[in-house]
């Protein structure tokens, strides 16, 4: 497919981002100027001061004694760059592929993008319209070659350059539309040529010995027979899909139209190269130049449009469409090899990598994103707090086995409770027990389970375990904390609940 | 005659059918004692229904657990993983292994508030592939639990709401609903130690059966009615085996 490529020449941009910033400078000649070598040297007009003659490079001085109401602002250094990268990711909306142009200048490479607002024609107008109502003066071209687009657009008097014709629309242009450096221009300069035509099929050989390489690349990277690649801000996303709107979208409805479409294109994509997405995010750009994103993720990879929608639909709520989204985009951010879903011959059921499982917990996940969904697994401890680990994984299966051999209760309290005990001899289960200022007879009990910590991971006393039963039947598990001792009583602690 | 009472038993379980209890054949996974079986529709525990569990102590809710694990462990057995909702959830993993529960096929769910724990009992009770969702949800509306109760008829899916300390305002759709105690016995001289849990089992309200109330014994062989004289015998004979 044959490249297109735009070029964006903002003719004015540092003023013109003033002009946005201060209503006041907008009908007054401005400059913007900075300090250099104790001279206030200017570094860039608005057009009204251009009208009155004052260019880039003057000493403010001088214009102020031509043009006395001349306003001088103080220049911010690196604004251009800042500025362009920052349009430049605005510019997103109207292909994926923009590049900064420094210093004025941003290049899109537009390749199949034109025919979605229309053809070329429309799609400059559109792109032209929408920098006016920010106020920027811009003059752009489209060409073949991003060479060609940057010359047509800053020395041409046209914006269209027919796909193959750039020959021809360079011919009347000044050697400078060929960005050359200034000591070849000179030499061109010096020699009389006006304009590209009249070197342009002059011998190689004769024009590398007078004027180097570079006049050579940069009139091949014009004409097209030098490759130039752009470097893109954005990264290019391996995986997305756009939809631009004709109409801004702003009912529920209407997202979940485009969310459909999206995951149709993406999901039969991913399908036929054996993908599924984990994690994906889908972009609304919005008319007033805001974006509303959201993102879902899935436990096991999914291509299963239903499913994912159900996820999307969860989150519609938190797109604030405001005045309109006029394009979405779905990206899936991470991806997995699809596990093949063997068929199985028989229902097995009880399986926890089942798919619909899967999706049940996505459901939660995402709708309660505070929610945490986990298994236990046994790990190989004594410590009860040390004898459980929680997995996020629903598969996997035990590396060691449920230990059933001790009593444990159904019911572990997070912090041990104190409580009030007490016990006939040191080492026996105790008599009786108070515990939120309810006294508790012990009738029957197990123990002592002494249980000592993992000296490597912290210090401190055993716990001797015991469980007990109170007349009324209910069973606790409590324990003593260390030894007995002369000097200060055991602590004795309620830890869990029995059934 | 016995034609007559043929029809009659046909129509009932239609009638039961219209009413939300489906009956799963013969088969039923969950073995309680026939005298707690007499109070069930069919004389069978109703799977694929909404189970309301009333505790008001901690000691209370953790006999509510033992009894519900003895009915999880005969559920997952024979069917899907389960889901464990709750809020403020102090459940100890091994402490379900004793009762025969893989507690590695238990995903637990831990949310913020009470709200979130009834959107995800509701949603997790309308995946036909888990055996039952056990929730700790305190309070539930009438229409609240009419919609579980429509969300299990279509999914087969057995649901466990743990009320603790509810208010109990409201009547609810459910099907059974029940409360759990510990049950103090006296102590059996042949077996040092805590010996067996003992609970005192009542089944407040259980629809289109007879509610009772019973005193169980969670032995090893599964859960019996108390009866101190079998009991002694059964450990007479234990410890015959073992001298």
């Amino acid at each position: 497919m044959q490249q297109r490529f735009v070029s964006i020449w903002f003719c004015y941009l540092k003023t013109d981002w003033f002009v946005r910033r201060h209503q006041n400078l907008k009908d007054i000649p401005f400059v913007l100027a900075e300090v250099s070598h104790g001279r206030k040297v200017i570094t860039a007009i608005n057009p009204l001061a251009q009208k009155e003659g004052i260019a880039v490079g003057m000493v403010v001085a001088d214009a102020r004694a031509s043009v006395p109401q001349l306003q001088a602002v103080d220049d911010v250094p690196g604004l251009n760059e800042k500025l362009l990268h920052a349009i430049g990711q605005w510019c997103d909306r109207f292909t994926p592929v923009v590049a900064v142009d420094a210093p004025h200048g941003l290049l899109l490479n537009v390749t199949g993008c034109a025919h979605l607002w229309g053809g070329e024609t429309p799609y400059l107008k559109e792109i032209q319209r929408r920098f006016k109502e920010y106020g920027y003066h811009t003059r752009m071209a489209i060409a073949d070659t991003p060479g060609a687009a940057w010359a047509v657009a800053r020395y041409g008097n046209k914006s269209m350059v027919q796909s193959g014709k750039q020959s021809d629309a360079l011919m009347d242009l000044p050697p400078a539309a060929l960005r050359l450096s200034v000591p070849i221009l000179e030499k061109l300069h010096k020699l009389g040529f006006r304009n590209i035509k009249g070197f342009m099929h002059m011998q190689r050989s004769a024009l590398r010995r007078r004027f180097g390489k570079e006049l050579l690349l940069q009139l091949d990277k014009a004409l097209g027979h030098e490759l130039e690649t752009l470097l893109p801000i954005l990264p290019p996303a391996e995986y997305t899909e756009r939809l631009p709107c004709l109409e801004p979208i702003r009912t529920q409805a209407g997202i979940e139209i485009a969310i459909q479409k999206l995951l149709d294109q993406l999901c039969t994509r991913l399908q036929k190269e054996g993908k599924g997405i984990r994690n994906a995010t889908l972009k609304g750009y919005r008319v007033d130049g805001h974006m509303v994103s959201t993102a879902v993720s899935t436990v096991l990879p999914s291509v299963n449009t239903h499913h994912l929608f159900r996820l999307f639909e969860l989150k519609i709520p938190e797109l604030e469409p405001d005045l309109g989204i006029e394009m979405f985009t779905l990206e899936a951010t991470a991806l997995e090899d699809l596990q093949a879903q063997q068929e199985t011959l028989f229902e097995i059921t009880g399986n926890l990598a089942d798919k619909e499982l899967a999706e049940l917990v996505d459901r939660i996940s995402s709708k309660l994103p505070s929610a945490r969904i986990h298994r236990y697994l046994p790990v190989e401890g004594y410590w009860p707090e040390q004898s459980i680990q929680a997995t996020p994984k629903l598969t996997g299966e035990p590396t060691t086995a449920w230990r059933t051999d001790k009593q444990r209760p159904v019911e572990l309290l997070n912090t041990p409770r104190r409580i009030e005990v007490t016990a006939p001899i040191p080492d026996y289960p105790p008599m009786l027990f108070t515990y939120m200022g309810a006294l508790h007879k012990v009738t029957k009990a197990d123990g002592p389970e002494r249980i000592e910590r993992a000296w490597w991971m912290d210090r401190g006393y055993h716990r001797d375990y015991y469980a007990i039963e109170d007349e009324q039947g209910r069973r606790y598990w409590i324990y003593r904390l260390g030894h007995y001792d002369n000097t200060q009583p055991p602590g004795w602690f309620l830890h869990g609940y029995f059934a | 005659m016995a034609l007559k009472a043929d029809i009659i038993a046909q129509l009932k379980k239609e009638l039961l059918q219209l009413q939300g209890i489906k009956l799963s054949g013969e088969f039923s996974a969950v073995q309680l004692p026939p005298a707690i079986n007499q109070a069930f529709p069919q004389h069978t525990f109703p799977t694929g229904a909404v189970h309301e569990f009333i505790s008001h102590h901690p000691e209370d809710f953790a006999a509510t657990i033992g009894f519900i694990n003895t009915i999880l462990q005969a559920l997952m057995a024979h069917g899907g993983p389960c889901m464990w909702i709750s809020s403020r959830r102090q459940t100890f993993p091994p402490g379900l292994a004793v009762f025969g529960i893989q507690p590695e096929r238990i995903v637990f769910v831990d949310v913020q508030t009470q709200r979130d724990v009834l959107w995800a009992t509701e949603e997790c009770l309308k995946c036909e592939k888990l055996a039952a969702v056990v929730s700790d949800l305190k309070e539930v509306s009438f229409v609240q639990s009419r919609k579980m109760q429509l969300a299990v008829e279509a999914s087969r899916v057995t649901g466990f709401i743990l009320r603790h300390q509810p208010k109990l305002t409201e009547t609810t759709a459910s099907v059974a609903r029940w409360r759990i105690k510990p049950l103090a016995t006296p102590k059996d001289e042949l077996i040092p130690g805590l010996g067996f849990a003992s609970w005192q089992v009542t089944l407040e309200k259980i629809r289109n059966g007879v509610p009772g109330s019973w005193q169980v014994i969670n032995d090893p062989d599964g859960i019996m009615l108390y009866n101190p004289q079998t009991i002694t015998e059964k450990n007479e004979q234990q410890i015959r085996k073992i001298v």
